[in-house]
């Protein structure tokens, strides 16, 4: 059964048709019946169902309720949340027990949303297709054999088989926007710092985004705007667009879009560049204004990313050491034993291969031939980027070079592996928006269009994401 | 402890030596984190949050605070803050670091350069600063003995500390010990920090080398000094030690070393072999710290005047360094008395200026210091200068003597404002005799009573007329002006 709009269901909540009670039993009893897909680690169903009482009797009451009031939502289990653990699929955090939350979920409980579940995920969000979940594997919503697309692939899965109206990921390198165009949902990764990563366990704090993932571009909307905005709680964050995110300028006429020739070459699946080709003539068609633009440092991208991102991670991981909380070694004799022993056996495969790459790009005497040059081929997307939307509003491409693949086809080559990130990580570098619409099927499998804006455009950007989904 | 290296082959060897110090800023909240960081009283661990506790998620935010108190640090340092700085990791892994890094300024600090004076045996020297950055503290270990297990202490995690970094201008244990002592007082007058040496608020790391050419030597770094007199001993013990190496053939090994107070050693912790590969990268939570002109003027006009412009203008009096530096430090141990600003309202009137600063050092300071003694919270700065300047008015015209200036100065501190002091000071008997007739009486008893001295004085022992002054100052209580009282007994004894 698919869910009504977000807006629709709040409407109904507020007027008494509906109560927030009767939508978490429907998404739990969803969930339920879709387990095969192994999209979610844990259910919340205790604290859910707590908190949809109080809103059914605030509602009662005559109190006002907030714009997602009873909404039902899963979170990617990299979220600090009540209710559940907090495992961002590692077995190295399994029996962490949150203390405090993720201020997206914090703003969205404020605002009614009820947290339902956990979902699956890349242990700490390291992979494009949830293979590398310590737990299991989440499997695609359009063919059981193939993976969902990653890391935020439980997420991305639980929207397409309507468990929820909408889920948070999080979106370092493509991990929202991958597994949208994988599983056929909208996917949305903000402007750097638009949205809190207070409370998401971290994997690269230079490119963390909180994705959300929809239906539809409009339920996005009502989401993000309630997520967005300045929080003490981090220091990156950014003024929030005074207007609201729901005040869309949903028209493609006269607006100036560029295609990204390099998304655009050799080594795009030709069922997908076909999709793509067509979603973009019929943009056209609709009266935008459509050129091709080069970013020539893009097939640099993916090389950077894979310096950058690792130093993060070797970093950001340094904390799981066994001392404090979550798992640690029972054997240790002494600290040294500790501390190795317990991220040798805690940490998955990934998990080391990215500390020690990112070990090694730190390391005295490679840190200028490697994470050094990396930022500076960084500074130069940067620029080229910056040039390119001077020239037109929009970027469009593919999301990735092909549709979703066999669950296992990619696992004993994580280089190509990576390979599937080749489309997404430039715009995470450069910290700018990018959404994925779903833009038809290949073969039986869905395709997203990227559509991508300046900094802070993100009103704008879901704008034409909306004027281009009523389109395809 | 390292026997004495002799004199003369001391005075072959060239000292160099550095000082890194770290500062503890005293801001309500600790240096990322919205908890309170005033350690000194909390049980352990319980001021601790999200992100000091190192839990997944947690980002640190930047404490305003800790930048605008590392602007006055710069001024204190003699320069301006940087408009750019930024944060980098520093990794290791250790229990008392939560993260598993600990983030400071490695490339960009917010102090770069500055200098102080200091004063050395009546020499000035001055020596250069080299940087000064921002950082996080990280907790605190503790190892019982007879047990097999640490513990840790998260309370000093996240602490904001500026670690001064001096260029290595000094080259005795007197100059180290000058430098620790003028960066105490300017961090102090800055106001940065409560510079509480037992709680560990300023500690100092000194790197010492010694050599006979022009090519420094190996330097070693002793750890965790906490008082200026470890500094100066820990220097010399170093320097003695090295010079003896030297001397037997020995190398010095670069290593980090310890101090222990109680033998007044330094032992080696561990040599460069163990050092680490710290992997500093800029920290991607943190936005870089970025000032304008005009807030760091604003913050300019906040800064108190700073030591050396005090000694600059109390030069004049005559003060030697001891007494300036009692003055210096006693202006700060309570908010509400300024002896800096009383001297320097009455600066051009030098004979009282002079005699205010005497009574400061000598009287009020110590009473002060003293928990028996009382004094008298309500006086204002205006009233004790009022007080200070009737009694010098009263020893000036010859009416007291200096000895009874200190007892009526006692008795005026301790008690509520007097309207008339000389009269005070006749009710408690203070006031000098200087009316010869009034005093001629008592000397002519006194010489009555104490023939022999008499004699002895007659016979040119002019040890003798001291004791009979004595014997007239018993007799008026202390009131009779001594001057005038030998002048009597001389006349009277026909000398």
């Amino acid at each position: 059964m698919v869910w009504p709009a977000i807006a629709d269901i709040v409407a109904k909540v507020r007027a008494g048709e509906l109560t927030a009670s009767e939508l978490v039993e429907r998404a739990l009893a969803a969930i339920a019946e879709k387990s095969d897909y192994q999209a979610v680690i844990a259910i919340t169903s205790e604290r859910a169902r707590a908190r949809a009482a109080a809103i059914d009797a605030a509602i009662k009451n005559g109190e006002t309720v907030g714009p997602l009031a009873g909404v039902p939502f899963i979170a990617k289990d990299n979220f600090l949340a009540f209710g559940a653990e907090t495992t961002a699929a590692s077995n190295i955090l399994k029996g962490f027990n949150a203390p405090y939350q993720a201020t997206a979920i914090n703003r969205l409980e404020e605002a009614g949303a009820i947290c339902v579940a956990k979902a699956n995920l890349d242990a700490f969000g390291h992979g494009g297709s949830t293979e590398n979940s310590d737990f299991m594997i989440t499997k695609n919503p359009h063919d059981i054999t193939r993976v969902p697309g990653g890391s935020s692939g439980g997420s991305a899965a639980a929207v397409a088989l309507d468990m929820v109206p909408f889920a948070l990921g999080t979106d370092t390198g493509g991990s929202s926007r991958q597994p949208a165009s994988f599983s056929g949902v909208v996917g949305f990764k903000p402007t750097y710092g638009l949205i809190s990563r207070s409370g998401v366990v971290a994997m690269a704090s230079s490119t963390d985004t909180i994705g959300t993932l929809t239906r539809t571009v409009d339920d996005l909307a009502v989401v993000v705007d309630v997520m967005a905005g300045k929080d003490p709680l981090d220091g990156t964050t950014i003024d929030r667009d005074v207007i609201s995110y729901t005040d869309l300028p949903a028209d493609v006429t006269g607006k100036k879009i560029g295609v990204i020739k390099e998304f655009m070459a050799e080594g795009v699946e030709p069922g997908v560049r076909a999709q793509i080709e067509k979603a973009v003539e019929t943009l056209k068609a609709a009266g935008a204004d459509v050129v091709e633009v080069s970013i020539p440092s893009i097939p640099l991208a993916l090389a950077v990313y894979y310096i950058v991102v690792p130093a993060e991670i070797s970093s950001n991981l340094s904390r799981y050491d066994g001392q404090r909380y979550a798992y640690s070694t029972p054997d240790a004799e002494n600290l040294e034993e500790s501390y190795t022993k317990t991220r040798a056996s805690g940490f998955g495969a990934e998990a080391k291969r990215r500390i020690m790459v990112g070990t090694y790009v730190l390391s005295s005497g490679y840190y200028d031939a490697y994470y050094r040059k990396a930022q500076t081929v960084r500074t130069k997307l940067i620029n080229e980027f910056a040039e390119a939307f001077q020239q037109v509003d929009f970027l469009v491409g593919p999301t990735a070079p092909t549709t979703a693949f066999k669950i296992g086809q990619n696992t004993d080559d994580p280089l190509h592996m990576y390979l599937a990130d080749i489309m997404t990580v430039a715009q995470s570098l450069v910290g700018i928006p990018a959404i994925v619409v779903p833009a038809g099927m290949s073969d039986g499998l869905p395709v997203g269009l990227q559509i991508m804006a300046p900094a802070r455009q993100d009103r704008q950007l879901l704008g034409i994401a909306k004027a281009t989904e009523k389109l395809l | 402890m390292a026997s004495k290296v002799s004199p003369e082959i001391r005075a072959k060897y060239t000292v160099t030596i550095g000082i890194e110090c770290h500062v503890q800023f005293k801001t309500e909240t600790k240096l990322f984190a919205g908890v309170a960081n005033d350690a000194r009283d909390a049980a352990p661990n319980t001021l601790i949050s999200h992100i000091c506790f190192g839990l997944p998620g947690a980002l640190p935010v930047l404490n305003k605070e800790a930048v605008h108190l590392g602007i006055k640090a710069a001024f204190a340092l003699g320069t301006r803050p940087q408009k750019y700085s930024a944060f980098d990791r520093k990794h290791y892994f250790y229990p008392d670091l939560p993260l598993g890094y600990q983030i400071t300024q490695f490339t960009h600090p917010i102090i770069r350069g500055g200098s102080l004076t200091i004063d050395v045996d009546g020499e000035q020297k001055t020596i250069r600063i080299h940087e000064a950055h921002l950082e996080a503290d990280a907790g605190k270990s503790t190892h019982p003995a007879g047990t097999n297990y640490s513990l840790v202490d998260l309370n000093r995690a996240g602490t904001p500390l500026l670690e001064i970094v001096s260029e290595p201008d000094m080259h005795t244990a007197a100059d180290a010990k000058a430098y620790a002592k003028e960066l105490y007082l300017r961090m102090r007058y800055a106001d940065v920090s409560d510079c509480n040496l037992y709680y560990g608020n300023m500690r100092f790391d000194v790197n010492v080398s010694v050599s006979k050419t022009d090519v420094l030597g190996t330097r070693t770094e002793t750890k965790n000094l906490n008082s200026f007199k470890a500094v100066e001993k820990a220097v010399e013990y170093e320097v003695n030690r090295q010079i003896e190496r030297l001397e037997k053939g020995e190398q010095i090994i670069q290593e980090t070393r310890g101090w222990d107070d109680a033998k007044q050693v330094t032992f080696s912790q561990r040599s460069k072999e163990d050092a680490h590969d710290y992997r500093y990268f800029p920290d991607p939570d943190l936005p870089p710290i970025e000032l304008d002109d005009a807030l760091i003027d604003a913050v300019a006009g906040e800064m108190p005047v700073m030591p050396d412009e005090w000694r600059r203008r109390l030069s004049g009096l005559g003060l030697d360094v001891s007494q300036t530096d009692s003055l210096l430090e006693g202006e700060l141990d309570s908010a509400e008395v300024s002896y800096l600003l009383l001297i320097e309202e009455v600066i051009d009137q030098k004979d009282f200026a002079k005699a205010l600063a005497n009574w400061f050092v000598n009287l009020e300071i110590p009473l002060r210091n003293d928990e028996t003694a009382r004094i008298n919270g309500d006086l204002t700065n205006q009233n004790r200068l009022r007080m200070y300047r009737a009694v010098f008015e009263l020893v000036k015209t010859n009416k007291l003597s200096s000895s009874n200036a200190k007892v009526l100065l006692t008795k005026l501190l301790a008690g509520p404002e007097v309207a008339d002091i000389e009269d005070f000071a006749k009710q408690h008997n203070l006031i000098q005799e200087s009316d010869e007739g009034e005093l001629a009486k008592v000397v002519a008893k006194v010489i009555e009573e104490n023939p022999k001295a008499a004699e002895d004085v007659k016979a040119g022992e002019m040890k003798a007329i001291g004791f009979l002054v004595g014997q007239v100052m018993k007799h008026t209580q202390g009131r009779a002006n001594p001057g005038v009282v030998q002048q009597i007994i001389k006349t009277q004894l026909g000398l």
